[in-house]
């Protein structure tokens, strides 16, 4: 039988990957019985949706794109290592 | 046969958009890193910058890749694989990354309360390492209204921000970017056991973080 600490560790990791069989009748045993992991169930499944639902610039989000001068450098770079290479077999 | 920039359905035979002509690098191998940067290089940034969230280093990481990419000289058919193929290289950049970043302790001992769940499991309520009470998860009232609500959206972020670095890192991508766990432990170089852990943490600290500066005051108010 599952106490509640195990059972909390279950219901996160279900929330990941598909638990083995017994694991997850044991957990669904335990949410039979147990009226606070079942909260604790919904309630972290109500975390992924309002996560899911915050606005994207809500978060520490580094922007998605390259500078122009970000591109330019790396095409230089790039040029140069190209110039580095040996000359290709004709 | 060194490249030239047709527009489009040129003598080789491949379709490419027209390129400026300043950056023919006259490489006459399978590869035309000339348009990597255009092709390739912001969804190769946007996926690094996600996972270190610092620009400079996720340039750098994109750099590397492609200077890797022309060193190792590929020889593959087709754009679909040139994609995979920097795109794997850059997962092996970040996993470097990750490593001299982080020296990992892997969290061996499960048994061991972590510090999230100390004080919440006790021996009351459902015997030995049940909820205790005082702490055990009360019943929230959700409506659609909440999610959108700038008030509890704030609220939230407020409790996103308490998070340590790293466990903020895997959060996001597990949670808003919806990356699996196996990616996740292959990108960032975490063990799955670690993952678990971190993920564990993260949402037992944010649902008391919510019920705490969210619910309780809502309940209380009414």
């Amino acid at each position: 039988m599952l106490n509640c600490r195990q059972a909390t560790r279950l219901i996160s990791q279900s929330l990941d990957a598909k638990l083995p069989w017994h694991r997850r009748l044991q957990m669904k045993v335990h949410l039979l019985y147990c009226v606070w992991c079942r909260r604790y169930a919904a309630q972290l499944k109500f975390l992924r949706r309002a996560t899911r639902e915050l606005p994207p610039e809500a978060l520490d989000a580094a922007p998605q794109k390259l500078s122009s001068e970000g591109k330019e450098q790396m095409n230089a770079r790039l040029k140069e290592s190209v110039k580095k290479l040996p000359p290709p077999a004709e | 046969m060194s490249f030239r920039h047709p527009a489009t359905g040129g003598a080789d035979g491949r379709t490419r958009d027209s390129q400026p002509q300043s950056l023919d690098f006259g490489l006459s191998s399978g590869l035309d890193p000339e348009s990597w940067v255009e092709r390739h290089g912001d969804d190769l940034f946007g996926f690094a910058a996600a996972r270190v969230r610092n620009r400079a280093v996720a340039q750098d990481l994109v750099q590397e890749t492609f200077l890797a990419g022309i060193k190792s000289g590929g020889g593959f058919a087709g754009r679909s694989s040139e994609r995979s193929w920097l795109f794997g290289i850059l997962r092996n950049k970040l996993a470097d990354y990750y490593r001299l970043q982080n020296r990992e302790e892997e969290i061996t001992d499960t048994e061991l309360l972590l510090s999230e769940e100390r004080g919440a499991f006790g021996t009351g309520g459902l015997g030995k390492d049940g909820w205790v009470m005082k702490l055990a998860p009360q019943a929230w009232e959700t409506p659609d209204e909440t999610l959108i609500s700038k008030e509890f959206q704030d609220v939230l972020r407020s409790c996103l921000s308490r998070l340590p670095d790293k466990v903020a890192q895997v959060f996001r991508l597990r949670e808003i970017d919806d990356v699996s766990s196996e990616e996740i432990c292959k990108d960032l170089g975490v063990s799955p056991n670690n993952l678990w852990v971190m993920l564990h943490r993260a949402r037992m600290g944010l649902r008391r973080c919510l019920e705490v500066h969210w619910f309780e005051n809502k309940q209380r108010d009414e």
